[in-house]
């Protein structure tokens, strides 16, 4: 059992947790993350480890309410524990040195780029950081972020804060302006990866993006988080889940994480259901 | 006492297991066969021979003396019986049901010679589970205490193998789980209605009564490596049995469409994550109308069993062979015939055809011919020119093999690899590093219970002749 230490929320649906894993804290590198089941008849999820404390033995993860797993997870405060966490899994994310790179983060993948923009920030690199969502309550971790970024652009898409428009805008005009980028890392919906991938193809910028794939292990066995890059198959848990943006093919990708749709909403309508929202359920 | 003579002996028919009819069984995942009652057991321990040269005995993998143990039926010694089987093989539930027994004990058993053989496997079960049903487990006493630490790498069949007998010895023991479960391919890969839950947890139960300590959720090479188990985690030797977990797919167009997955997620997606129990349990799986599973092995077998159970109402086992070089076990072949699968022989798929969302609609087949013999020793299959048709599937299960996960080696100086991934190691299942064994499914990349028990067995002895040696 994995006893959660403390929790807050960073948004209405986005919470951040501190899980006593003693085992896993001192072994954690950015881009790693866990599988964790949240009850007994629990699926396996992956969820990106944003931070660890091997001194406390404790593993920071920041969630975002989407599906049935989530919104369970969501419900767990601190004191209570999670039966299954196990990691650290998947390839450290590639930290260069000393280079000119840009951090683009949209939604609650700017959580998953927080490890990663600090990793690159201690190994010397001179960051620009571009963080989006949706509205301005799914803007997240921006104080930790522009702490660890030589400058910080925000944006949503509705311009309910920062700049109005998507996380590409101030990466072209970056472009545009002639900055001189050696590399750039997205974290965020398969979407927004695609959107970057297309910005930066044209300058041969090395862009790294962050797979968020259906998993069933976490650690090689099923296959079902295949991803085509360059032509070759790939798994997403072993090979990546970092790959070079400009040859994901993203369709499969999105064609492939809709598999389970159907399931994932009949799911979802039954725990809205469970939790008493609907009457009718309750008084059976 | 069994007092018939010889030729009487020979004279009863082999019995019958008990067994859930195919129409009964489609509907459910309970277990196919009930075994052996009191009576069958009976009558069928009075057929055996006692041979002088006990054949049947050099025919098991782990040597299970079974003339003392059929003769203790005989006489109703049933919990003797059992434990008997426990000195050399400490699984008797389980391999009593997913032994390959034709291939083994049974094939060279004198009584087939002429007539059926005994039922070997029918009657090691029957002990297990009568032990079970009343409780007479009696947790073997460990005489001397060792101080040595010995870890396991995987819960499948070679590591909790290898546990047992080590901790028997007296050695301090430890398993490392990578799932959240215990058992290994045992759990995620052998369906429920060939190995009941219940059984798997009550012998894993038995692992725990020996004191061996088992952590879940703990990948070595990612939660601590081989290096780290030495040296800060004190361990003195290592035996690595992760398993052969990593699996294949053909390679051809149309692989990543929805609704094709590797017979490995499949199963574990319904065995492991209960994924039949939908939406009870939150795991989803995908099932058409009409699903192709390829493959001929024990696996593809399982896979396409478990297809018509979640309501496929056509199930294709395609493969490209004939039946006679399916590497399956006759009964399960017979099982999955029985439960309405349909073979389509001598055929391998080209390509997997879907639609504009990707999802699949339709496999595209090639008719083979036998050739000559392969490095396997089975003809070798060669396609016929304009031989292609198209089947309509909406789901297809890949069930071609597997490789192990690379994890381990990758992480773990000092060990050898082939190409095909396996680990090399010795008779004695020694590795080329000093300190660490491995066995099972981890060397011989895809191979059964058995065999991976066997190699447990040697290794803890390998293990305790090793530490032995260094003092």
């Amino acid at each position: 059992m994995f006893v959660i230490k403390e929790k807050k929320f960073l948004s209405p649906t986005v919470a951040q947790f501190t899980i006593v894993a003693p085992f896993i804290a001192p072994k954690r590198k950015p881009g790693n993350f866990v599988m964790l089941r949240v009850h007994p008849k629990g699926e396996r999820i992956p969820i990106t480890l944003v931070d660890s404390n091997p001194t406390d033995g404790t593993i920071t993860l920041i969630v975002q309410g989407i599906g049935k797993t989530t919104k369970e997870l969501l419900l767990k405060n601190s004191g209570d524990s999670i039966p299954d966490v196990v990691g650290p899994l998947g390839n450290p994310t590639p930290i260069l040195q000393n280079k000119r790179v840009v951090c683009i983060g949209g939604g609650v993948g700017t959580a998953e780029l927080l490890p990663i923009t600090r990793a690159l920030y201690e190994s010397g690199c001179m960051i620009t950081s571009i963080i989006g969502g949706r509205t301005k309550e799914l803007v997240i971790l921006e104080e930790e972020m522009k702490a660890c970024s030589r400058e910080l652009v925000v944006t949503t898409d509705d311009g309910s804060y920062g700049k109005k428009g998507v996380v590409t805008d101030p990466l072209r005009e970056l472009l545009m302006n002639g900055t001189s980028i050696d590399a750039v890392y997205a974290i965020g919906p398969l979407p927004m990866m695609k959107a970057v991938a297309d910005v930066t193809r044209p300058y041969e910028i090395k862009t790294y993006v962050s797979l968020n794939t259906i998993m069933v292990d976490g650690t090689g066995m099923c296959g079902g988080c295949r991803v085509t890059v360059g032509g070759e198959v790939k798994f997403a848990c072993v090979d990546g889940p970092e790959f070079d943006g400009h040859k994901v093919d993203f369709d499969e990708l999105l064609m492939r994480n809709r598999s389970y749709v159907v399931s994932e909403r009949v799911a979802l309508e039954r725990f809205e259901h469970g939790k008493g929202t609907c009457k009718l359920e309750a008084i059976q | 006492m069994n007092t018939l003579k010889p030729s009487e002996r020979m004279k009863i028919p082999r019995n019958r297991a008990i067994e859930q009819s195919p129409e009964e069984r489609i509907r459910n995942f309970e277990e196919v066969s009930k075994g052996f009652d009191e009576e069958r057991a009976l009558i069928e321990a009075s057929r055996c021979l006692e041979c002088k040269n006990p054949v049947c005995i050099e025919g098991c993998p782990v040597n299970v003396d079974v003339i003392s143990f059929i003769r203790l039926i005989t006489e109703k010694k049933y919990l003797e019986a059992v434990q008997k089987i426990r000195e050399t093989n400490y699984l008797p539930a389980i391999c009593g049901r997913v032994c390959p027994q034709e291939e083994q004990c049974e094939k060279v058993c004198t009584l087939g010679r002429k007539y059926e053989p005994v039922a070997i496997g029918k009657l090691e079960r029957f002990v297990a589970d009568y032990e079970m049903s009343i409780g007479g487990f009696v947790v073997p006493t460990i005489e001397t205490k060792r101080k040595e630490k010995v870890a396991i790498v995987g819960s499948g069949p070679a590591g909790l193998t290898c546990a047992a007998e080590l901790a028997k010895m007296g050695y301090n023991v430890t398993i490392f789980e990578a799932l959240h479960d215990v058992g290994g391919v045992l759990r995620y890969g052998i369906p429920e209605f060939r190995l009941p839950r219940e059984i798997l947890d009550v012998e894993v139960d038995r692992i725990r009564q020996l004191g061996v300590q088992i952590y879940t959720n703990f990948v070595v090479g990612r939660t601590a490596t081989v290096d780290d188990l030495f040296d800060e985690w004190g361990f003195s030797a290592v035996f690595l049995a992760s398993g052969a977990g990593t699996p294949h797919f053909m390679g051809i167009p149309g692989e990543n469409l929805n609704g094709v997955y590797s017979a490995n997620e499949f199963l574990t997606r319904v065995n492991l994550m209960k994924a039949y129990k939908f939406p009870e349990y939150d795991t989803p799986i995908r099932i058409g109308n009409e699903v192709a599973v390829i493959g001929g092995g024990n696996t593809a077998m399982d896979a396409v069993r478990t297809a018509r159970r979640l309501g496929a109402e056509k199930a294709y086992l395609i493969y490209r062979r004939s039946r006679a070089e399916m590497p399956a076990r006759l009964e399960e072949i017979h099982h999955a015939e029985e439960e309405g699968v349909e073979f389509i022989l001598l055929t391998n798929p080209t390509r997997i055809i879907g639609d504009e969302q990707k999802n699949v609609v339709a496999i595209e087949c090639q008719r083979m011919e036998l050739g000559e013999p392969d490095a396997s020793g089975r003809r070798k299959p060669i396609p016929i020119p304009n031989s292609e048709f198209v089947l309509p599937v909406q789901t297809v299960i890949e069930a071609v093999g597997q490789a192990p996960n690379p994890i381990i080696q990758a992480t773990t100086p000092g060990l050898e690899t082939t190409k095909k991934g396996t680990v090399v190691s010795d008779e004695q299942q020694a590795t080329k590093r000093q300190g660490v064994f491995a066995g099972g499914d981890l060397t011989r990349g895809g191979a059964t219970v058995i065999l991976a028990m066997r190699d447990g067995r040697k290794a803890a002895e390998a293990i305790h002749k090793y530490l032995q040696n260094s003092h």
